[in-house]
């Protein structure tokens, strides 16, 4: 174990302590919250208002603001859930447990936004609400490992036992993610390939790409406050005896 | 018998891996065969399945030619769902589960001889029985090969990746519809892959390709689940 403490830092260890991520949440939220309000609002002006029209679809591809920062954030907290189970399970920090526990919702629902406003902009662009495209039926089946993990947290009464086995389920998802991606690119593709890269330049001018990647932050930034919230509240509830909660209500 | 549920190691030759693997294969096939109706079930509900189809979309030849590869390989994959929840269960029940997670012996092939053990009663006798299916639904005659083939290779990693959510929901009273919201969404590589190479059988078209990736998934399931398997069993277990 010294051994181990040698190349893990110091506040990875801290981080097992919940009153302690409660404290260090409280004291980040407010930057994050603050951040996430700048980028939401000034990128969605910015982004309706300024940015230009596309040359084909017109003002209806604008959609894309919301649409591609929902898409992306849904497989990344997809990830963090994944990481956060592991960590739970191997290190046995119960406070990584309750952050996997949150991130399942707040996936969720972002993943049906994307979903959403996927279908909304495919009306005027392909005529149709739905199509059987790769991409769109692999959000479907994310939004469903989303959904599996859910329940079967909810089904199960104790919250270690829960935890860990929505921790399992959890990386059994996070292997398939890539096997169901290239499994369903190959069935069909009708969609436009990805909007951002990590090793191109985007396709679209500056105007476009600069108020998009402001929403993308943005949409992390939101993401921050909202897991933070919910972790918070999951670390009250579940140390609901312990002194230093008692303090804290009783202050209150 | 006594071997597996002892906890202490002995040395004789018929302890080795191996020995620990066959005796768990024989003692669940055992099971097995002593309770048919867990066997039958299954392929009872597989015809079932195939016949709504008909009755319900349309007789057409043509049409049913056409959509028979999928056709069968859904019933095949919820036909196997459906067997999935008695993996575990009635060892949980009787405690011989807890036995086995005390053994000093590995889990991993315990797991892995169980589930082998699950596919030869369900996903073999599937696979046998699933050209009757493809008559019965006007498969092209050429599609055939590519049908037994394409669910030989695909239901074993059906098998090991349903027995991970039937691992994980055997602490629970109602496991069974659980198990299927869980295992649904990693069933559907196996099923594209699956209902292509009928497909592309039916017209054709090359195969190996579809065959090369039924079993690279295999393998890694293969290599992968019983890891699953074996620390879900252990979480669902002492929870």
């Amino acid at each position: 174990m010294s051994e181990n403490k040698k190349w893990m830092p110091r506040w990875f260890y801290q981080l097992a302590s919940p009153r302690w991520s409660y404290e260090i949440m409280g004291k980040l939220l407010p930057g994050f919250a603050v951040a996430a309000t700048l980028l939401l609002i000034g990128g969605i002006i910015w982004a309706l208002a300024f940015a230009p029209e596309d040359y084909q679809q017109g003002n209806s591809f604008r959609i894309i603001y919301i649409h591609v920062p929902s898409a992306i954030l849904a497989q990344s907290c997809y990830m963090l859930m994944a990481v956060a189970g592991a960590i739970g399970l191997i290190w046995k920090m119960k406070v990584a447990d309750m952050v996997a526990k949150s991130c399942a919702p707040i996936g969720a629902s972002i993943a049906i936004l994307a979903l959403a406003t996927g279908a909304i902009w495919g009306k005027p662009t392909w005529g149709s609400w739905w199509v059987w495209d790769a991409r769109l039926t692999s959000m479907l089946i994310l939004l469903f490992l989303y959904l599996g993990v859910i329940a079967l947290h909810s089904a199960i009464e104790s919250e270690a036992t829960a935890a860990q086995s929505s921790a399992v389920l959890a990386l059994v998802g996070l292997v398939n993610i890539p096997i169901i991606k290239y499994s369903v690119d190959w069935w069909n593709t009708l969609h436009q390939p990805a909007t951002f890269t990590l090793t191109e330049r985007p396709a679209m001018p500056a105007e476009m790409w600069v108020p998009l990647l402001i929403m993308v932050i943005g949409f992390y930034c939101f993401f921050a406050v909202s897991l933070m919230m919910r972790t918070r509240n999951e670390i009250l509830h579940r140390e609901r005896r312990s002194s230093w909660v008692r303090e804290l209500i009783e202050k209150r | 018998m006594e071997q597996i549920l002892t906890n202490e190691r002995s040395d004789s030759a018929e302890n080795t891996l191996m020995g620990l693997f066959w005796a768990v294969l024989k003692r669940d096939l055992m099971l097995a065969y002593r309770k048919k109706s867990d066997l039958f079930n299954p392929l009872v509900f597989f015809l079932m399945v195939a016949t709504l189809f008909p009755l319900g979309v349309s007789p057409e030849p043509d049409f049913l030619a056409e959509v028979a590869p999928g056709v069968v390989w859904v019933a095949a994959l919820l036909a196997t769902l459906l067997s999935m929840d008695s993996l575990f269960r009635s060892d949980f029940e009787d405690g011989t589960l807890e036995q086995t997670l005390l053994s000093p012996q590995p889990l991993f092939v315990i797991v892995l001889s169980k589930v082998l053990a699950h596919w030869m009663m369900s996903g073999l006798p599937l696979t046998l029985l699933a050209p009757l299916l493809g008559v019965m639904l006007f498969l092209p005659a050429e599609g055939m090969s590519g049908l037994m083939l394409s669910l030989l290779l695909g239901t074993p990693t059906l098998s090991l990746v349903g027995a991970i959510g039937a691992a994980l929901t055997v602490g629970l009273r109602k496991g069974g519809v659980l198990i299927s919201l869980l295992v649904l969404p990693l069933y559907i590589p196996v099923l594209i892959f699956g209902t292509s190479a009928v497909q592309a059988a039916v017209t054709g078209l090359p195969l190996a390709g579809f065959f090369a990736l039924l079993g690279a998934m295999l393998a890694l399931g293969v290599v992968m689940a019983p890891l699953a398997i074996a620390a879900a069993l252990r979480i669902s277990v002492s929870g």
